[in-house]
């Protein structure tokens, strides 16, 4: 098997250096490098008095202490709002190091530089911080009252408010839908903070080289492009004097998408100043309180629907809880807002939300970023509907479906990347169907009453969603072929486990006619390519697999046009095999992409065996043309970028089976199934994984984690002891089906998968408690203890 | 997260230890043993002795001598290794049964049983079965050595009756006693998290098979471990009939829970009644097979 | 003060000189160059650092390198053969898709080692206990319940390889 490896479950090529200890992530590079650590608020809002860092100067091997007085220029002002949005009216970011208010627990107020993180440590602990305690406004709700204020400068601690309404066919308001349709509900939803949470923290390393003048920068980041333009811009560097490199990246799930963090300009720096390097790797602790979170939302739902369970009108206000800055701007909200329509098509929709500030660590997205909430919104609605007209949950579900022949199906909103929301492709009434199957779901009622004959109580749900993935609006690869015949793909966005390295060398290989041994590949390093988005919004692979695809396609046409010249025959007869190309039906006229390479360029100083059997090949150069031909360039290579009108729509149904103890209220998953559409599959193998990954963690937020905040701002569960992230024992099993809808939107018809296995699943053990127990599930994650509680209101 | 600086001290046997410790526990010298508790109080810097006494060298005291009597566990037995001594569990189960929900395994490969019980956690297992069984923990220091019981070892949360210069080097659970059984129900949020409830009991069967003794001890719902006796409660009758409802409602009323960020006042309180209501059973099951074997 | 140390990590004896402060996981990862075993919390939960003590799985942030003077070491880095021959945890991680990210498989690693040493053919049930003490972000464990069944099939095929050219 040497060509056609696209859609096969291709092991992955990353795996042997990560299963030997040959990784090299963040902290195991620039051994002995001075360590930062950095003095962060104690307190949710204050203002600061005064800093005393004289005891810390007797450390030994102390080498720098800064706060914000010493930054320069543009370091010292707020950090870029990355996103900016016209309903954003008051965004507001914070300085690298804090200048004068604090507002949140964590927030970094003197970088202290060191021999090593130990003596940092020691000498952070002896800097004596004055504040002055402002109150703190904890709490969406509190917050929105505005009795106190997160930013002096914005009334109502409201950073932005938008408002999304489409009419009905005939052209009624969702308000009159609502009111007028034949039945109606009103109800209230809450979900939770929790966090990406990856188990390798932030963190940046940087190297200033004084006699080249330049700095190469390490971040654990999913957009090493980025970082490089914020540093330069930051620093005041002409950008080709910074690299960014993105190594192996110990997750993401989110929060490394935001950039610049402080750290990401302060190390770099620093580092310039003190002309060497200096690393900062980010401890457990500093990530719960300085990183970022994601999904408090409080939601207010209106519905009117008709007999059928058609929803004739919707209504939805949220409060999304945005911490208390906005550097990635509203995107999570509007998210939440678009995608909570899933799979539906409804009558007329209203959709407010207000994004408000509290003194809490910053909201950005987190896997799924705001689908989960709006999806759980969404679903508890069908759910809701359902259960007011003795209906089944599916039926009220399929009513309600786009159906198959409806696409492109236009849901008349702006979606994230400020394009419209049209869907490309799907087929939900099927992914229903197979669901149902692989959960069992029309035999579930006889296997209810028999657990309940035992004694036991258990539950069947489901949720289904739609998600847009391969956001735009750009992102490029490059592909260059080499004279020894290895093929060298490289694209800029980064990579933080989902198995990049192989899945673009699959459609590289594939795409070229070469064995994917001879393929390498390379994602975040800006020396290799410069110009790139990011990993984020499940695009990795529509965005930068299709670009890799059309820039081997163009040195493909390239190839085939030498090789046909050497060879004295026509491009449209060749193919490539094995990394040889050849005449079609006749293959003993053939060349290998190598000697190709060596063609390509006319400079052929003899480096290697190929170089010296090239001149054999090279057909009569013509002495009234130039080595290089007009528009011609040496080397087989070629780049392209793929840039897509808009986003291509995942989907995904899910169906769990839960059963509650009577007397603990424990909560367990007996069954957990997925049936899931992301167009065309590269590699089996990798989506199953990244399906699995995003079910855990919709557990974790479903059953387990939250962040637990104080009245006074401060962070109760800041621990892995007491942030419960599932372990093994905490998973199910779960069971996966595909449904393949290819996407006419990109020439490979794929779509994401990196974030759809965690969108619906809060939604779904929420209905399946809920069929369990016979008690309105409406906040999310639920605890047995909530449970129980819940019992004890019924 | 590093921990502060500290004089480390890694005495070579015994004696050492404790002329160490009486040189350097007045000021502030704490005992490292397994370090699964102290290490990351340490990390976060939520403690920073100025001394370590590091025990690891003590060979000597990683012992678990199981005899008629009960079970001695010296300072140094890793929880895996009384877990898996077959001895200790025949002469006292509940150690076993409890250790199996003692974190994960590769923390009791480290931790040790008398670490655990110095470190005093009300949330904890094996302070629980100490003072449930009604042991004792011996306490040396330069000169001399005194055997607490476990009534007057747990003093507060986090807080034993160890005093700063004394080295806890063993603890002795006693034996299970004839036509008796134990067991160890709890309620955690995560498998090896601190239990949000969790109820160790012993029963004890009289020749016709009633009750004769019957004690529950409870963790996490009061500063120290909550030891009940509802003998009394369960009336004296045979595990199929006896008035467990009557047992958990005695449990109930003499617990003190406190609502955390995991759990409500209130839940704990009901939950630690259905599982005493369990772990009652469960020994009264077992020390009825005890009798048949 | 500064103590000197000497530890035998994967068959080699290494000697380093330590704060009394110093992590065991620092002192691999800083003061002898393994960065394979990983850091994730410091607090002793994720597992991530987890290496091989004399044999037994261990967390090496839960453990001073001062008080592992004179002990032997296994870190993920000493898991495959002299020749780089992997071992059958290893392979059947990769073949299983038993890592995405990679940052917590060291320490999977080197708890699966050990337990199937004890345990040559577990349970579903076992496996999953064996490895409750370890976090895993990205592949919500089915792979990995996945790949250390596999090592177990693939230790056992190698035990009899083994016998077999032994005879």
């Amino acid at each position: 098997m040497t060509t056609k490896l696209f859609g096969e479950p291709v092991q992955r090529r990353e795996d042997a250096r990560l299963i030997t200890g040959r990784g090299r992530y963040l902290d195991d590079l620039g051994a002995g490098a001075p360590a930062a650590a950095f003095v962060r608020s104690p307190h949710a809002h204050a203002r600061i008095l005064d800093i005393d860092v004289s005891a810390a100067l007797d450390v030994d091997g102390l080498v720098a202490i800064y706060t914000w007085e010493d930054l320069p220029g543009a370091l010292a002002e707020p950090l870029p709002l990355l996103i900016p949005h016209p309903a954003l009216t008051h965004g507001r970011t914070a300085c690298p190091l804090a200048r004068e208010i604090v507002r949140h627990v964590g927030e970094p107020v003197v970088m202290v530089v060191a021999r090593d993180r130990y003596l940092a440590e020691d000498a952070c602990s002896l800097i004596r911080v004055d504040y002055e305690i402002l109150t703190p406004v904890v709490g969406v709700e509190e917050a929105a009252r505005a009795v106190h204020l997160v930013h002096g400068d914005v009334p109502g601690n409201v950073g932005a408010h938008l408002v999304q309404e489409v009419p009905s066919a005939d052209g009624r308001s969702a308000r009159e839908a609502v009111e007028t349709a034949p039945h109606t509900l009103a109800f209230r939803l809450d979900v939770e903070r929790s966090a990406s949470m990856p188990l390798e923290g932030r963190g940046v390393y940087a190297r200033w080289d004084d006699d080249d003048r330049s700095l190469r920068v390490y971040s654990s980041t999913q957009s090493s492009t980025s970082v490089r333009m914020a540093i330069a811009a930051k620093l005041g560097l002409p950008l080709p004097k910074v690299e960014v490199i993105a190594p192996d990246v110990g997750g993401g799930f989110g929060v490394k998408i935001v950039h610049p963090w402080p750290e990401e300009v302060l190390i770099p720096w620093a580092a310039r100043l003190l002309g060497g390097e200096v690393k900062w790797t980010e401890d457990r602790r500093e990530h719960f309180v300085s990183s970022a979170h994601e999904r408090g939302q409080v939601q207010y739902v209106r519905v009117g629907f008709d007999d059928d369970g058609r929803v004739l009108g919707l209504d939805v206000n949220i409060l999304h809880d945005h911490g208390a800055y906005t550097p990635y701007g509203i995107i999570v909200p509007i998210i939440t807002s678009t995608q909570l329509l899933g799979p539906y098509k409804i009558g007329a929709y209203r959709v407010e939300f207000s994004s408000i500030y509290t003194n809490t660590v910053q909201v950005t997205p987190y896997r799924g970023a705001g689908r989960p909430q709006g999806v759980f919104c969404m679903e508890r609605t069908m759910d809701k509907i359902a259960a007011h007209l003795g209906l089944d949950r599916t039926e009220v579900r399929a009513a309600n479906f786009i159906q198959s022949d409806e696409f492109p199906y236009d849901q008349g909103l702006i979606f994230q990347d400020g394009r419209p929301l049209i869907y490309d492709s799907g087929n939900y009434p099927e992914a229903l169907r197979m669901l149902k199957e692989l959960i069992g779901w029309d035999s579930f009622p006889e296997l209810k009453a028999a657990a309940a004959a035992e004694g036991r109580t258990i539950g069947i749900g489901l949720g289904c969603y739609v998600e847009g993935t391969g956001v735009g609006p750009y992102e490029g690869g490059h592909v260059q072929i080499t004279s020894d015949g290895r093929v060298h793909v490289s694209t800029g966005l980064t990579s933080q486990g989902q198995g990049h390295e192989t899945v673009f060398a699959q459609i590289a290989a594939t795409e070229l006619g070469v064995p994917i041994e001879k393929v390498s590949v390379v994602t975040g390093d800006t020396r290799r390519f410069g110009y790139a988005v990011g990993t984020f919004a499940s695009r990795a692979a529509v965005m930068s697999g299709n670009a890799i695809a059309l820039a081997c396609r163009k040195v493909r046409e390239k190839a085939l046009r030498i090789a046909a010249d050497a060879l004295e025959a026509d491009p449209r007869d060749l193919e490539i095999t094995d990394g040889v190309v050849h005449v079609a039906g006749a293959p003993s006229a053939s060349i290998p992409l190598a000697t190709v390479a060596v063609l390509s360029n006319p400079l052929r100083y003899a480096f290697d065996e190929e170089a010296q059997r090239a001149t054999q090949f090279s057909g009569a150069s013509s002495m009234d043309r130039p080595p290089i031909e007009e528009g011609q360039e040496p080397g087989l290579e070629g780049k392209d970028y793929y840039s897509p009108i808009r986003s291509t729509f995942a989907c995904g149904m899910h169906a769990a089976i839960v059963r509650t103890d009577p007397l603990t209220a424990e909560i367990e998953i007996l069954r957990y199934a997925v049936v899931h559409d992301c167009g065309r599959l590269i590699n089996p193998m990798i989506v199953e994984g990244q399906i699995h990954g995003g079910v855990a963690q919709g557990v974790g937020g479903a059953l387990y984690e939250k962040m637990a905040y104080d009245e006074h701002g401060q962070l109760l569960n800041a621990s892995f002891m007491d942030f419960l992230m599932p372990y093994a024992t905490e998973v199910p099993r779960i069971e996966t089906a595909h449904l393949e809808t290819p996407s006419p939107l990109n020439p490979l018809g794929i779509k994401g998968a990196g974030e759809a296995g965690v969108i619906p699943v809060s939604a779904v053990i929420a209905s399946a408690i809920e069929d369990a127990e016979g008690i309105p599930i409406d906040r999310m994650p639920i605890s047995p203890s909530d449970l129980h509680t819940l019992r004890l209101t019924r | 997260m590093k921990p502060s600086p500290f004089d480390y001290h890694a005495p070579a046997d015994l004696d050492e230890a404790l002329d160490v410790l009486a040189r350097v526990g007045p000021d502030g010298g704490k005992v490292l043993a397994g370090g699964q508790s102290l290490i990351p109080l340490l990390n976060m810097r939520l403690a920073a002795p100025a001394h370590l006494v590091d025990i690891n060298r003590l060979t000597e005291l990683a012992t678990v001598e199981a005899g008629p009597g009960g079970v001695r566990v010296g300072a140094l037995a890793r929880h895996a290794t009384v877990e898996r001594s077959t001895p200790a569990a025949a002469v006292q189960p509940l150690l076993g049964q409890a250790l199996r929900l003692v974190a994960h395994p590769v923390i009791r490969n480290r931790g040790t049983v008398v670490g655990s019980l110095v470190h005093a956690d009300p949330s904890a297992e094996l302070p629980a079965v100490l003072a449930l069984l009604g042991g004792s923990v011996r306490l040396a220091h330069r000169g001399g050595e005194r055997e607490v019981a476990a009534a007057e070892f747990f003093t507060g949360p986090m807080e034993s009756a160890a005093a700063p210069g004394e080295l806890a080097v063993s603890a002795f659970f006693p034996a299970r006693p004839p036509r008796s059984g134990t067991a160890f129900c709890e309620v955690a949020r995560r498998h090896g998290d601190y239990a949000m409830a969790g109820v160790a009991a012993a029963v004890t069967l009289d020749e016709d098979f009633r009750i004769a003794a019957a004690r529950v001890a409870c963790v996490s719902v009061g500063p120290i471990p909550v030891v009940v006796d509802v003998a009394d409660a369960c009336g004296g009758r045979p595990e199929a009939s006896a008035d467990w409802a009557a047992a958990a409602a005695a449990v109930r009323d003499r617990i003190e829970p406190e609502a955390d960020i995991h759990a409500t006042a209130d839940y704990r309180r009901h939950l630690t009644g259905v599982l005493a209501v369990r772990a009652l059973r469960g020994a009264a099951v077992e020390a009825a097979g005890e009798e048949g074997t | 003060m500064n103590h000197p140390i000497t530890l035998t990590v994967n068959g080699v004896v290494r000697e380093a000189t330590v704060p009394a402060r110093r992590l065991l996981s620092d002192c691999l990862r800083h003061d002898l160059g393994l960065t394979g075993t990983h850091v994730g919390c410091e607090h002793g939960v994720c597992g991530a650092c987890t290496v091989l003590l004399d044999g037994e799985p261990v967390r090496s942030c839960l453990m001073f390198a001062a008080t592992a003077d004179g002990h032997e070491i296994t870190t993920v880095e000493g898991l495959a053969a002299a020749d780089g021959t992997l071992s059958p945890a290893q392979r059947a991680f990769a073949e299983c898709h038993g890592l995405q990210c990679g940052f917590c498989t060291p320490g999977f690693l080197c708890t699966v080692t050990a337990f199937l040493r004890e345990n040559a053919a577990p349970t579903d049930e076992e496996v999953v206990e064996a490895i409750s003490g370890n976090l895993c972000r990205c592949t919500g464990y089915q792979n990995i319940i996945k790949a250390v069944h596999r090592a177990a099939e693939l230790q056992a095929e190698t035990r009899a390889d083994k016998e077999e050219g032994a005879r």
